[in-house]
């Protein structure tokens, strides 16, 4: 009979255990088992975004990872992104510039924002849309996103 | 989704006793990022999954003796991110850095790109038009095969149930080459080929010594058009001649029309991005830049 | 020539203390650190999922429904099919009320598109639901249910299913036209006709005229959120739901109508909305899962794919629009006729009405004649989208606009100012305008650096076009109570889909005179707060912000009292402003908001202020939109390289919210301009039911998109007031169409615009099939 594997895994810096079927997906564990529902389903096909998480140091569609994948790995949500210090100035940069509306795209773009300042702290206009192109935003028409990262940048970098 | 099993085997034996003993119930997977969406609308219905990427072997990249020997796991942004890559096979980079976007190319493999074996698939006309062949390994033994002759329909490839892709080997492309893969998309990115085109010349110093050209999307497989070769080898580096071959392109696809594009306007296509191509890869072959994006 | 590029400008007549800042939004914490709850982010103990059983054909009678084998896998509580929906329906007719701009539905077609009976009318039509344990389980005994059908020829485009021996949907459409019903059988529901004037002398006067026919696909509204929900029928048979919707009250008491309880049983909590665009205001799913939640006793919960999502949803019609309008030599429009079919979806009730409403709205036009035609195909039934019906039928008349200005040799935007409707314009439905914005938002463009700077490069080129949307007004209730440290508790039943919690508050602060951060918005349920009608035809910043002025008013007044009560003083003696409440000539007797509000308790207790409203005064929406493109002649693609929009938001509550909608709608306009459709298969189905295929822009297909705020104060708001979330949609297909007449000399009159279609024009006009 089919059983649910056991994974040990880390989220955020703790190691966290659970049980998943092998097609419960890394979102659906993420969302439905660890009730860290930060990372949305928006089209569970890889081409929106919405369920960015970083795995073993690259951003991923947590809806194209299987949740049995995470067996030993490390795992970053948006729920890991602020601080006991505050918010991480990217999440500031968001609210500054209004880079957000309906905010189910957010977390998304900002784990995806965040791998990007990461990688590139002074990203251009290019490199930014260039790199976020996997994350749909339906009310911004980006404007606003592009800013608060290169504001985000900015800042990070004085 | 069905339910399905899920392996992880840490050695090529392993993966390759599994698959032997699942038959067609099983299917490796890489990254994932086609499996995955396949398995959910029920397009690929196995019972099993053999997740291949942790073996060590099909994340290798070999880069000495001038070729590439890519482990079949090896996702696109190591390729992207690979400086012997980018020097030497900048097509190679042209195909792995728009499979996708950023999220699916920290996952999406060359060689799971290659087993899918989509029509449209950007990294297969790079490959065929570098001449790369595919190393398979399977409960007899080990064999390659060339690239042009893997796919054998849309979804569908050469291996057997019991075989697994475990690396795919890129030769050294000689003095005065140069490739580039093309896609026409009507967005930016985030897209699927409504034409594909792969080509890699070498010149001889006015004058093509060899053409090798590949489209995506005109056929049921990736297609190697060597009417190409056949028409342009020996002749002059020319506007005249560059826009024969993409006649000979024009006239080798076998587009349908469906969401994507019209056969007219996918034949149409084939001309003009070939010549796009064929200029690119040309400029390479001279020590020139072109940027992959 | 060098200009500084300002991205956003705001052209303010009036300024306030708090109305025209920028403060971080209320909800804005919890939207980035991922805390906020969206619908399918909700729980509750014991629930279980549900999963509905769609029609595999567009158009195909039921033959049978056999559930057996999914009632025996074992994970299933609850089976449904159709014909467990109550046939009784509240309401004589079932008639729900039609309101501006958004769509009604006859509650008998709304039942049957929520789950099918007897035929199913298109692709992916729910026709059962199943609910389970888990959402796997339940998606496998959804393939369980056996539907035996009897295929039907289908027809998804408009004018087919206009044709006279077109298949048709419903046996009980008898054509109405002009008001009286024709008897006339068929898709076509509904026939109207708008005049002004006399047409043909009109036409007879002018010295050119330009005729053109559009065809515009269906389209989506892409909100990122699927639809998902979850129903609870409790034991004391009150239904619960929480979702994400634009419309608590709408889906409410859709909802109750259609499973034929009271109203008040059911309570809709709204959680946070992944966006909406129009597209959230119906139920779907809500009344199948209160169906299956009482049969197992259990929530239910469920969501839709995207593949549902986009196929079985409502999207916004495609359409057929012709023009044909007339001008003197000296540049004066003097006649227009146009006439519209839009798909309803497969139902009637299409937005046709608005679109006819919007076609020649911009203009002063002495005569003009416009016939609307309603018709059902076989397509889900079509929701608001936007502007709903603008974009279709300005796409069309601003493109023809533009060629009479080409024409003429007259710069688009003078052409348009020499024609521009501006107070007491009459429009073709008969009804003037109040004072609108239409000439500022033209001159504003007109003085722009965008329209100033040259245009370079090879096939590089411009495009302007404007358009029209009426807004909406409808009823809306807002609640405050002051807490004793003087911030204010602000209740509302206003969806917040982007940034709307922020400019109610606002408004409250400015009335109150305190700091906005003082105001605490919550958008509440249906139990809890008056009937307010969806976030939608740009009306929540205008009417519930009108509702909010309200009640800060109510509150000031209650202040004031409590203040002449303490100081022994007449009322009347007592003022309040800027937070500062002070009576007499002295500075003797005078107390801050903060210390009055300490006073309440010994005062008479908690003051609280009510504020219900059902507004006249709406204000119309007027935007205009220059782009810069270049398109490839040899592939057909346009990349977008710039654009300035400009729109009348009568006051800017909230300058970065405003431009967002400004921007935003921008974005959707170009998507719905290059490539976005519904490509429908042969059999009638949705072939790119996917975000990869249904190709909404990323951020790699925009430039950054400049704004204009021009402010013309709407006289039906204290403030001034417009809405600002539609209009600036509609200008981008028009604009981009008219940029590609410029740049490879072709007129397009099909969207999308995409490559293979600019391509196929182009070798139309050489006389070639295919380029060859």
């Amino acid at each position: 009979m089919p059983t649910k594997s056991y994974v040990q895994t880390n989220i955020n810096g703790e190691s966290v255990e659970f049980l998943a079927e092998p097609r419960q997906s890394l979102l659906e564990v993420l969302r439905d088992t660890l009730q860290l529902t930060g990372a949305k389903e928006g089209c569970n096909d890889g081409n929106c975004g919405a369920c960015t998480v970083k795995m073993d140091g690259r951003i991923v569609c947590s809806c194209l990872v299987f949740g049995v994948e995470a067996e030993g790995a490390d795992i970053e949500t948006i729920e890991g992104m602020a601080s006991p210090e505050g918010l991480h100035p990217l999440q500031t940069a968001f609210l500054e510039n209004a880079a957000l509306q309906c905010g189910i795209c957010t977390p998304g773009f900002l784990m995806a924002s965040k791998a990007l300042l990461d990688h590139n702290p002074n990203p251009t206009e290019g490199q930014i849309r260039w790199w976020l192109a996997n994350n749909l935003c339906r009310c911004t028409g980006y404007d606003k996103i592009v800013r608060a990262v290169m504001d985000a940048a900015q800042k990070m970098q004085a | 989704m069905k339910w399905i099993d899920y392996a992880r085997p840490q050695t090529v034996a392993e993966a390759v006793q599994l698959l032997t003993e699942r038959g067609d119930g099983a299917r490796a997977m890489a990254g994932g990022t086609d499996l995955i969406v396949q398995l959910r609308v029920g397009r690929r219905q196995p019972d099993h999954v053999v997740d291949v990427k942790h073996i060590p072997d099909l994340n290798e990249v070999n880069t000495s003796g001038g070729g590439v020997t890519l482990g079949a796991a090896v996702p696109c942004h190591i390729i992207y991110n690979n400086d012997a890559i980018k020097d030497a096979f900048p097509a190679l980079v042209d195909s792995a850095s728009i499979i996708g976007g950023t999220q699916i190319q920290g996952r999406a493999s060359i060689g799971g790109n290659l087993c899918n074996a989509a029509p449209s698939a950007d990294a297969i006309p790079t490959l065929i038009a570098l001449g790369a062949t595919a190393n398979v390994s399977g409960s007899t033994g080990e064999r390659s095969v060339a690239i042009e002759d893997f796919c054998t329909g849309p979804g569908q490839n050469v291996l057997g149930a019991d075989e697994l892709l475990t690396s795919i080997s890129i030769p050294a492309q000689g003095a005065n080459s140069g490739a580039r893969y093309q896609r026409f998309i009507p967005r930016n990115e985030m897209d699927i080929a409504v034409v594909g085109v792969g080509a890699s010349v070498t010149l001889n110093n006015g004058s093509f010594e060899s053409v090798r050209v590949s489209l995506a999307s005109v056929a049921p497989t990736p297609l190697f058009v060597t009417e190409i070769n056949d028409e342009l080898a020996g002749k002059d580096v020319t506007d005249e001649n560059i826009a024969k071959a993409g006649e000979i392109a024009k006239d080798a696809a076998k587009p349908i029309s469906d969401m994507r594009g019209t056969a007219d306007y996918r034949r149409h296509l084939c001309d003009v991005m070939t010549r796009r191509v064929l200029s690119d890869a040309i400029t390479r072959a001279r020590g020139g830049n072109v940027d992959a994006h | 020539m060098t200009t500084t590029r300002e991205p956003n400008k705001v052209l303010s007549q009036i300024e306030y203390d708090v109305i025209g800042t920028r403060p971080i939004r209320p909800d804005g914490a919890d939207k980035v650190t991922g805390r906020a709850k969206y619908s399918a982010d909700f729980t509750i103990s014991g629930a279980i999922y549900g999963k509905l059983v769609r029609s595999p054909h567009a158009h195909a009678r039921i033959i049978s429904i056999d559930t057996s084998k999914a009632e025996a896998h074992p994970s299933v509580k609850a089976v449904v099919t159709g014909e467990d929906l109550p046939k009784t329906v509240i309401g004589a007719d079932g008639d729900r009320p039609k309101t501006s701009g958004e769509i009604a539905a006859d509650l008998k077609y709304l039942r049957h598109q929520i789950m099918a009976t007897e035929k199913v009318v298109f692709g992916n039509q729910p026709v059962a639901a199943v609910a389970a344990a888990t959402a796997h389980d339940a998606e496998e005994a959804a393939k369980l249910v056996e539907v035996k059908y009897e295929i039907l020829p289908s027809v998804t485009e408009v004018r087919a299913a206009m044709e006279d021996d077109a298949p048709v949907l419903h046996d009980d459409i008898e054509m109405t036209e002009f008001g009286e019903k024709t008897g006339r059988k068929g898709n076509i529901a509904d026939h109207f006709q708008n005049k002004i004037g006399d047409p043909q002398k009109g036409f007879e006067q002018a010295d050119v005229i330009v005729e053109r026919e559009f065809n515009t696909a269906t389209v989506h509204q892409g909100y990122i959120e699927p639809h998902s929900c979850t129903v609870h029928w409790r034991d004391d048979d009150r239904i619960f739901i929480w979702n994400s919707c634009q419309g608590p009250f709408n889906i409410r008491d859709a909802t109750a109508e259609v499973l034929g309880v009271p109203l008040t049983n059911v309570k809709l909590t709204p959680q946070e909305i992944g966006g909406g665009f129009g597209g959230k205001f119906e139920p779907y799913g809500e009344p199948v899962l209160a169906l299956l939640s009482k049969k197992a006793g259990a929530p239910v919960k469920m969501w839709m794919t995207r593949t549902e999502d986009l196929e079985a949803t409502g999207p916004s019609p495609g359409s057929y629009v012709r023009v044909k309008m007339g001008a003197t030599k000296d540049g004066k429009i003097v006649a227009g006729e146009a006439e519209l079919a839009f798909e309803a979806g497969a139902y009637p009730g299409s937005v046709v009405e608005a679109g006819g409403e919007c076609v020649f709205a911009p203009y002063d036009i002495p005569n003009a004649v416009v016939d609307g035609y309603d018709v059902v195909v076989n397509k889900s039934k079509m929701a608001a989208y936007r502007a709903p019906g603008a974009t279709n039928a300005e796409f069309a008349s601003e493109t023809v606009v533009d060629e009479l200005a080409q024409k003429l040799d007259i710069d688009p935007i003078e052409f348009r100012l020499m024609n521009a409707a501006k107070e007491g314009t009459r429009k073709v439905d008969g009804t003037s305008f109040p004072r609108i914005g239409l000439v500022e938002v033209l001159e504003a463009l007109k003085d722009h650096d965008h329209w100033k700077s040259p245009i370079e490069g090879d096939n590089v080129a411009r495009g302007f076009a404007c358009a029209y949307w009426m807004n909406a007004g409808l009823q809306s209730a807002v609640n405050l109570a002051v807490n004793s440290d003087g911030r204010v508790s602000l209740t509302e039943g206003s969806p917040d889909i982007g940034g709307s919690r922020a400019s109610i508050s606002m408004q409250a602060a400015e009335i109150l005179g305190i700091p906005s951060e003082d105001i605490l918005p919550s958008v509440v349920d249906t139990d809890s707060i008056g009937f307010t009608f969806g976030t939608g035809g740009s009306r929540t910043t205008f009417a519930t912000g009108y509702a909010a002025i309200e009640a800060a008013k109510d509150v000031k007044q209650q202040m004031i009292e409590r203040a002449a009560l303490i100081w022994g003083v007449a009322p009347e003696s007592v003022q309040m402003d800027k937070g500062n409440i002070h009576a007499g000539n002295g500075a003797e007797l005078k107390m801050t908001f903060k210390e009055l509000a300490a006073e309440m308790n010994d005062t008479g207790g908690a003051i609280t202020g009510r504020g219900s409203v059902n507004p006249s005064g709406v204000g119309a929406a007027f935007a205009g939109l220059i782009v810069d493109i270049h398109a490839d002649p040899e592939t057909g693609k346009v990349q977008i390289l710039r654009a300035t929009i400009a729109q009348d938001a009568g006051k800017a509550i909230h300058p970065s919210y405003v431009e967002g909608q400004l921007q935003g709608g921008t974005a959707q306009g170009i998507g719905w301009g290059l490539n976005e459709e519904y490509f429908m298969s042969d059999e009638g189905r949705m072939a790119n039911s996917s975000f990869l295929d249904y190709r909404m822009p990323t951020a790699l297909d925009l430039p950054m998109i400049d704004t204009v705020i021009v402010e013309v104060a709407n006289p039906g708001h204290p403030f001034g007031v417009r809405g600002v979330g539609e209009v600036n949609i509609a200008p981008p297909p028009a604009a981009i169409a008219n940029a590609l007449s410029r740049s490879l000399g072709v007129r397009m009159e099909r969207l999308p615009m995409n490559p293979n279609t600019v391509m196929e024009t182009m070798w139309a006009n050489n006389g070639s099939s295919n380029g060859s």
